[in-house]
């Protein structure tokens, strides 16, 4: 038998005393061969970067330290190893990539120069050789103008070149394995899938091992050979891709890809009745950046005439990816914005013609719910405050209030002694709850929401999904959806919107967009979904049933 | 190069607007000096009598509208004309041009003192972060934030001149001896050294600080840990990645103490008779001379506005974000 | 935010309860100092040029033989009055000028900030220096210089951290759910953005404890008011003959000052655990 590429053997790493839990990763064994693609999937806290930063010697030592098991790199031990012959590993035969391509490179290096170090450090190669091995490694990865492109500091790049540079970094050395941490979730997804090309391409052409982590399935059926899932620091599933994906075992397995949100079929058309709800009439406003006394400012075009309608009880779902004016629209329509031109029209009257105190009878009657659970709460507040606080100012009693912030939690699946507690006690999905619960105190009849899912784990995404999507049908209220994920706003709206710098490109039912496209950015939209491929399983097709608070 | 450029016209632009403010306050602060100026003058002319006030008053305007004088004021400032001293009996410019190079050597040494000083030690105690070294840097930069210059200098004097007579407790040469050329210039240096690292060492204790903090701060992030995935060396990183960006708000910290180092002038030259501004500043208090002082508010602005300047170039030529910012 | 929790985290930090204990001392020393001092401090208490540990005056006396030791006492009082009133007239101005510029954003902004901008280009301790000599030094003008030269850092912050807390999203909810802009500066963001506020308020009492005791030693302190910096500044000439006499108001100084520091730290920690970031 030949000795694996690499080898982790009951690998274990302790966290410091007072940590949630006494060990990050627990008794971790799993094999990567040459020529394959590992993908590690997991959710937020489930150990598995921190797997990939102990590989690298990244830990924050000393509070987070191996306190068993060994990590053999063809056949020799990388933890035992003395520093020297660690650093000319690291970056030189194990290479990693990062999630973070805004903040992994440094911000007062040039490109070209940050690449270079690697060579100078790993290999004999002189000034010049390293540059044009520099400018190939751009070119290698697909990047334009290499050559002036290696001249240029980070700040000019967008995400996904910066991620491009970083792949460039890594293979500087020609590593034989290269580790590479969520590298698309901070990426638009069309980004995401040309990196996803380029990192596969790559593998393939150089027959490295690869260790992809992830919390994605889609990204999973996508790229991997084999997959390994962890949860809470232990290793619950491990096999072939094919196996894991089509044939799960681990119940915990089952369940997250049950989560992945995908495009329920059987889902009916919705019927319009009445006058429309919500009539947004080209809707522009542009932004202007920068500037000062002696500085032009610069303007950037977030909506530039935005025409949409809402009926009662629809679920709209406005899709695009970052920078498209997306929240621009359902930001105008709470009057967080005002936009510079078009109208507004809810129930008939426009929004945009009322000063302050002829908007303040509208805002109890549309709501949003926010994107950062974390941020969205005060936290200095006790949970039943922030809930009563918008009733409250509008002159309803303040315990009578506090009462019904009592019932709203029951609604949104928490108990009713949340209301006394602070918003740090509680998890993410939880936080979405409440944040759910004080826009219902409001009695909208819209709800605007604004990425409420994109911030949570996928297992609590689904939950929460399912929460608004009974709570609308309930209380039969509509819904602006906005999101950066086709799949999330397939399984919840019945009419998509699609954006594209700041104009809608398309705009249907949710089965016409999906099956029938229109416009071709909306196929290139479909045609980035990671895992498109993949049927996910039929006995996992049906979401599960609403579970206890996340 | 550029935006580089373009940045530093902005700058000067800025700088002149600031100067403009600042003359129309001393302009104000002028008028609120106690007693009526001309009486003043009189007073320091020693003739007090109402026809010679009278004279006195329309010879200076000061029976124009406000604004009318405003504008003469700006006008006579744009030419170099401070004012009049009474009690010296000189142009107001003339005494302190005087006494500007003095002042100018003593801030700009301490200045760049203070903050090569400042970032080698917060580098150093970083790098060693928990040890004694640390500790030690630690104890001392606290010590030396908490105590007021005038009595380090003080103190330093006491001990390195009046104790232990190694260099000369104040002065700016010594008088009557006569040297020039090099010997001179080494006499000067001699005298220098005292007031140089008491103005210093505050302000040294406060980048150290800063720069520490700065340093473990950068040290946390993203792109540290990529350099350190890359395999460089840890002298490699803490120069290369960590330091150049560490040291971004201590100069921005820099630029906005400068104004404070420069006011910090006028207690170092009283104690260690330094023939600065400063001292001109504490003589111009105890003589109540308002229309030095208020020449004084004005050149130190102006030499705020210079270091200003001078940071601000610094920080373009650490940071390549500033230039293309524009 | 005073709990258990918040003394836990301030204990943590050693230097800061040495500095807490100390400030203690210099306080009793202030609240007693007439009981322990009776009698005026400028008044001769013995004969001049007393070296410390003599009779009748523990720590020496001055040229005038004045007790020195009183005089520390009583300038005790001088100081801490000082530095705390000047720092809150310091935060009133700065606190208010800063959360305008940060909730309102746009030209209010700029005006501010170009208004700060001037007073943080003016050298400061010049202009102070130039105020009191101007309206002549009393208690009033000297707390007013102070706050006058002091408060562009406040600004700053305050605007810093409504600027950033206007765009939360929990300030964004206050909106739309109706709440009113007094509500959501008072109730929402202010309460989110105190604890750098304190820090910065305790850090700068130090400073003005700095600022107050180098205008008397330049001749600028309230000519009532007994003063540590007037002490060091009256000894000055004869530091050759007396060291003590402006080596112990010096260690006052010092040691009050630094004591202030160490609690402002202290409350950092204790106060600023990223409690208000992201996921707290």
């Amino acid at each position: 038998m030949t000795v694996p590429l690499l080898d982790v053997r009951g690998l274990s790493i302790a966290l410091p005393p007072g940590a949630d839990r006494p060990l990050a990763v627990d008794n971790l064994t799993f094999t990567l061969n040459a020529n394959e693609i590992l993908c590690v999937v997991g959710e937020s806290g489930s150990g598995k970067s921190m797997t990939a930063h102990a590989m690298m010697g990244l830990l924050p030592h000393p509070h987070v330290r191996v306190s068993a098991g060994s990590l053999l790199f063809k056949g020799r031990d990388v933890l035992t190893m003395p520093e020297a012959e660690q650093r000319s590993l690291r970056g030189g035969r194990i290479a990693m990539v990062f999630q973070e391509p805004m903040t992994a490179l440094n911000p007062l290096m040039r490109v070209g120069r940050q690449i270079g170090e690697s060579l100078r450090a790993h290999t004999p190669l002189p000034a010049p050789a390293r540059h044009a091995r520099v400018v190939e490694l751009l070119d290698q990865v697909g990047l334009p103008n290499p050559a002036e492109l290696a001249d240029a500091y980070p700040f000019r790049l967008s995400g996904g070149q910066r991620q491009r540079v970083m792949i460039a970094m890594a293979l500087a050395c020609q590593p034989d394995i290269l580790i590479a941490d969520e590298p698309t979730t901070a990426l638009d997804v069309t980004t995401q899938k040309q990196i996803l090309d380029l990192i596969r391409a790559i593998q393939a052409e150089r027959h490295m091992g690869m260790m992809f982590i992830t919390h994605d399935f889609g990204v999973v059926a996508e790229i991997a050979h084999r997959v390994a899932v962890m949860r809470h620091g232990k290793l619950v599933e491990y096999g072939a891709a094919g196996d894991v994906l089509n044939r799960p075992q681990h119940p915990y397995t089952r369940q997250l890809i049950a989560s992945v949100p995908h495009y329920i079929e059987h889902r009916d058309d919705h019927a319009k009745s009445g006058a429309p709800l919500l009539v947004a009439e080209k809707v522009r406003k542009t932004f202007h950046v920068g500037g000062g006394l002696f500085r032009k400012s610069k303007p950037v075009v977030a909506g530039d005439d935005l025409s949409l309608t809402i009926h009662p009880g629809e679920t709209v779902g406005l899709v695009g990816e970052s920078g498209s004016g997306k929240s621009t629209l359902g930001r105008s329509i709470v009057g967080l914005i005002k936009p510079d031109s078009g109208r507004i029209l809810f129930e008939g009257t426009d929004l945009l013609s009322l000063d302050a105190k002829g908007f303040r009878p509208y805002r109890r009657r549309v709501q949003m719910v926010f994107q950062d659970p974390y941020a969205s709460l005060n936290p200095r507040h006790r949970i039943g405050d922030i809930i009563a606080q918008g009733p409250v100012a509008f002159g309803e009693d303040r315990n009578k209030a506090l009462k019904r912030a009592r019932e709203l939690l029951a609604m949104v699946g928490l108990d009713g002694s949340a209301a006394d507690r602070f918003p740090h006690e509680f998890s993410g999905g939880q936080r979405q709850r409440v944040g759910i619960a004080r826009a219902l105190a409001m009695e909208p009849k819209l709800l605007v929401a604004d990425e409420p899912v994109s911030a949570l784990d996928v297992s609590v995404q689904g939950q929460v999904l399912e929460l608004l999507d009974d709570i609308r049908k309930r209380l039969g209220l509509a819904m602006l959806f906005i999101t950066h994920d086709l799949r999330v706003a397939a399984q919840v709206c019945d009419t998509i919107a699609v954006m594209r710098r700041g104009k809608i490109v398309e705009m249907g039912t949710s089965r016409q967009v999906f099956t029938h496209p229109r416009d071709a950015y909306t196929r290139t939209l479909l045609d980035a979904i990671p895992g498109k491929a993949w049927h996910i399983p039929d006995d996992l097709q049906k979401a599960p049933v609403v579970g206890a608070a996340s | 190069m550029l935006g580089f450029a373009q940045l530093f016209a902005s700058r000067l632009v800025k700088a002149l607007a600031i100067l403009i403010a600042i003359v129309v306050m001393n302009f104000f602060l002028v008028h609120a000096a106690p007693g009526d100026p001309a009486m003043v003058m009189a007073g320091e002319a020693g003739a007090a009598d109402e026809k010679f006030v009278e004279q006195l008053r329309q010879q200076f305007g000061l029976d124009r509208p406000l604004h009318e004088q405003l504008a003469t004021y700006v006008g006579k400032i744009a030419q170099g004309d401070l004012g009049f001293s009474y009690r010296q009996q000189r142009p107001v410019w003339d005494i302190l041009a005087e006494r500007l190079p003095a002042t100018l050597i003593l801030t700009l040494t301490a200045f760049l003192l203070a903050l090569a000083a400042g970032v080698a030690l917060g580098t150093l105690a970083a790098i060693t972060v928990g040890t004694w070294a640390d500790s030690a840097i630690t104890v001392v930069a606290l010590l030396a934030y908490a105590t007021p210059i005038y009595w380090i200098g003080l103190m330093l004097s006491l001990l390195f001149s009046i104790q232990l007579g190694w260099l000369p407790a104040f002065g700016y040469e010594t008088i009557g001896a006569g040297y020039t050329g090099l010997a001179h210039a080494a006499d000067v240096a001699q005298h220098l050294i005292l007031p140089v690292i008491t103005l210093a060492l505050f302000y040294m204790a406060g980048y150290a600080r800063l720069t520490r903090a700065s340093m473990l701060e950068v040290r946390g992030q993203d792109f540290v840990k990529t350099a350190k995935a890359k395999g460089l060396s840890q002298s490699h990183i803490v120069t290369r990645h960590v330091l150049r960006n560490a040291i971004l708000p201590v100069i921005t910290v820099a630029g906005i103490q400068a104004g404070q180092l420069v006011g910090g002038s006028i207690l170092i030259e009283t104690v260690f008779a330094w023939p600065g501004i400063g001292r001109l500043a504490f003589e111009a208090v105890l003589q109540r001379d308002y229309q030095v002082l208020l020449g004084i508010f004005l050149v130190t602005s102006v030499m705020v506005i210079l270091f200003n300047i001078l940071t601000d170039i610094l920080y373009g030529i650490v940071d390549p974000r500033i230039q293309a910012a524009r | 935010m005073i709990n258990a929790d918040f003394w836990k985290a301030f204990a943590r930090n050693k230097g800061a309860v040495f500095g807490l204990v100390i400030l203690a001392g210099i306080l009793v020393l202030a609240a007693f100092a007439s009981v322990l001092f009776p009698g005026d401090p400028w008044d001769m208490a013995t004969a001049p040029f007393q070296p410390p540990l003599s009779d009748g005056s523990p720590l020496g006396s001055d040229m005038l033989g004045r007790d020195i030791a009183a005089g520390i006492a009583h300038g005790a009082r001088v100081s801490l009055l000082i530095g705390l009133t000047s720092t809150a007239a310091a935060l009133a101005i700065g606190v208010t000028l800063g959360a305008l510029a940060g909730f309102h954003g746009g030209r209010v902004d700029d005006a501010i900030m170009r208004f700060t901008e001037l007073f943080q280009t003016i050298p400061n301790f010049v202009l102070a220096v130039v105020l009191v000599a101007i309206f002549t030094p009393s208690l009033t003008t000297i707390v007013a210089a102070i706050a006058i030269v002091s408060w562009p850092p406040l600004a700053r912050l305050a605007r810093a951290e409504f600027m950033s807390l206007r765009t939360r999203e929990f300030v964004q909810a206050a909106i739309t759910t109706g709440q009113s802009n007094s509500a959501i500066i008072l109730r929402q963001i202010l309460p989110n953005s105190l604890s750098p506020i304190i820090v910065s308020a305790s850090l700068m009492v130090a400073t003005a404890i700095l600022l107050e005791s180098s205008l008397s030693f330049l001749g600028l302190g309230d000519p009532n008011a007994m003063s540590w910096g007037y002490m060091i500044g009256a000894a000055r000439t004869v530091i050759r003959q007396a060291w003590w006499m402006s080596f112990f108001p010096g260690l006052a100084i010092v040691l009050t000052v630094l004591a202030l520091n160490l609690v402002g730290e202290g409350l950092n920690d204790a106060l600023n655990p990223k409690l208000a970031r992201s996921r707290g």
